[in-house]
């Protein structure tokens, strides 16, 4: 199996090289080789359907989904954490009453799922996911516990930075995306292929969550800020005031 | 560049992604309920068990629809969007309503490090400015299949009839 000096050789050799989305041909990410399309992207302007966003409402979404402390009958371990923040798009408009998804591992590194064999603890007080609607401003909110680094098999000695799923919408079609926020100063940063396949730095400061110490609450919880721009939108004011 | 990037599902999205009757816009038994379906494939041509695909659409009379329930769905609101996870041999499907052009697909994947936007044209001979713009066996790759029940879309994401996979304007590939 390749070791970590092997990966980390061939994540420098690419580093720069990609634009700010990550490359879908990133070999030291093991499982892509074979899952990444070869063919350049067909650049097509936005037609009918694609110029909207599924709706979501108070009917999908209960309140108490953005909890991920309180699923079960009691406290989970770890660190007891709020993540909150701003979706916007690319003209800096929230993003209202739109769905937040996360998914994450419990803080020793270990998710509420089957195929994750890593030898630590399930916590039976915390299953890991969570949803909710953005308001008003495009806030949305989580309270949750931070997530453990945990390894797996791209290469040996394979670890990955502590991270929370995030599943967003936007206001159109083409701004669906999932990824990840990170922690900043995590050291596993550099020889995570995951996190690398971004080649840019700047692009990946962008998943980075920041310490914020105004929404820690006394003897409670931490407290951790990340906003999120979208793209832009593709809609005319006068598509955006009426029903299509 | 200010943009979020997009980073890989993962293999364990079943824990934050899928719920009950995601991939069901309308339920099985109503008679004009279609299935759309096909497999997700990779470069060896071998079925992808651990993809998710998105699905957004207009209504059969062309309107888009602007309501909520796709999470918690009552039977009757048709609101155009799903999602299914692939099984084991990589199939994943949906009960829907043919809509009149294209169904808009979202792909995400265990080892695809950002997701993939296609389209799955309903099978009808008119070419659109993207169709007509495609050499025909690229073209082939977005048009779906015509069954009995319902219609066939397979997703390659990689090799010998690779999906046509798109990008808009404004994003930075």
């Amino acid at each position: 199996m390749e070791t970590q000096a092997d990966i980390s050789r061939e994540i420098a050799e690419l580093r720069g090289s990609g634009g700010p989305q990550p490359r879908l041909d990133y070999p030291p990410y093991r499982s892509s080789v074979l899952r990444h399309p070869t063919k350049d992207l067909t650049l097509v302007d936005p037609e009918g359907v694609e110029l909207w966003a599924p709706c979501f409402s108070s009917r999908d979404v209960a309140a108490d989904e953005a909890d991920l402390t309180i699923q079960r009958a009691g406290e989970p371990l770890g660190e007891r954490m709020v993540v909150t923040g701003r979706v916007v798009d690319g003209q800096g408009r929230p993003v209202r009453r739109q769905l937040v998804e996360i998914w994450q591992a419990n803080a020793s590194g270990r998710y509420w799922h089957q195929r994750d064999q890593h030898p630590a603890p399930l916590d039976p007080n915390f299953v890991g996911a969570g949803r909710c609607l953005t308001d008003d401003n495009g806030v949305y909110r989580f309270q949750t516990i931070k997530p453990g680094p945990y390894p797996w098999r791209n290469h040996l000695n394979a670890w990955r930075p502590a991270h929370i799923h995030f599943s967003l919408f936007g206001t159109d079609f083409t701004q669906r995306l999932v990824t990840q926020m990170y922690f900043p100063g995590d050291p596993l940063f550099d020889l995570d292929p995951i996190y690398q396949s971004i080649t840019d730095q700047k692009a990946r400061d962008l998943l980075l969550a920041t310490y914020d110490h105004e929404l820690t609450t006394p003897e409670y919880s931490l407290g951790y800020r990340w906003d999120i721009v979208l793209g832009g939108t593709h809609r005319t004011p006068t598509e955006e005031e009426g029903q299509p | 560049m200010t943009h979020a990037p997009g980073q890989t599902v993962g293999p364990f999205f079943h824990l934050g992604l899928p719920y009950e009757g995601d991939n069901e816009l309308v339920p099985p038994g109503r008679p004009d309920a279609i299935r759309l379906h096909g497999r997700v494939l990779d470069g060896n041509g071998d079925g992808v068990p651990d993809a998710v695909i998105e699905v957004w659409q207009a209504d059969p009379a062309g309107a888009v629809p602007q309501v909520g329930g796709s999470i918690r769905r009552d039977g009757w609101t048709f609101t155009g969007w799903g999602r299914a996870q692939t099984d084991p041999d990589g199939h994943y499907w949906f009960t829907t309503l043919e809509p009149p052009v294209f169904f808009a697909i979202t792909v995400f994947a265990r080892g695809l490090t950002d997701r993939l936007f296609t389209r799955a044209y309903v099978p009808s001979g008119h070419l659109d400015t993207l169709l007509e713009r495609l050499p025909p066996e690229r073209r082939a790759t977005l048009i779906t299949t015509r069954e009995q029940r319902g219609l066939r879309f397979d997703i390659r994401l990689q090799g010998e009839g690779e999906t046509v996979f798109l990008t808009f304007p404004g994003q930075a590939a």
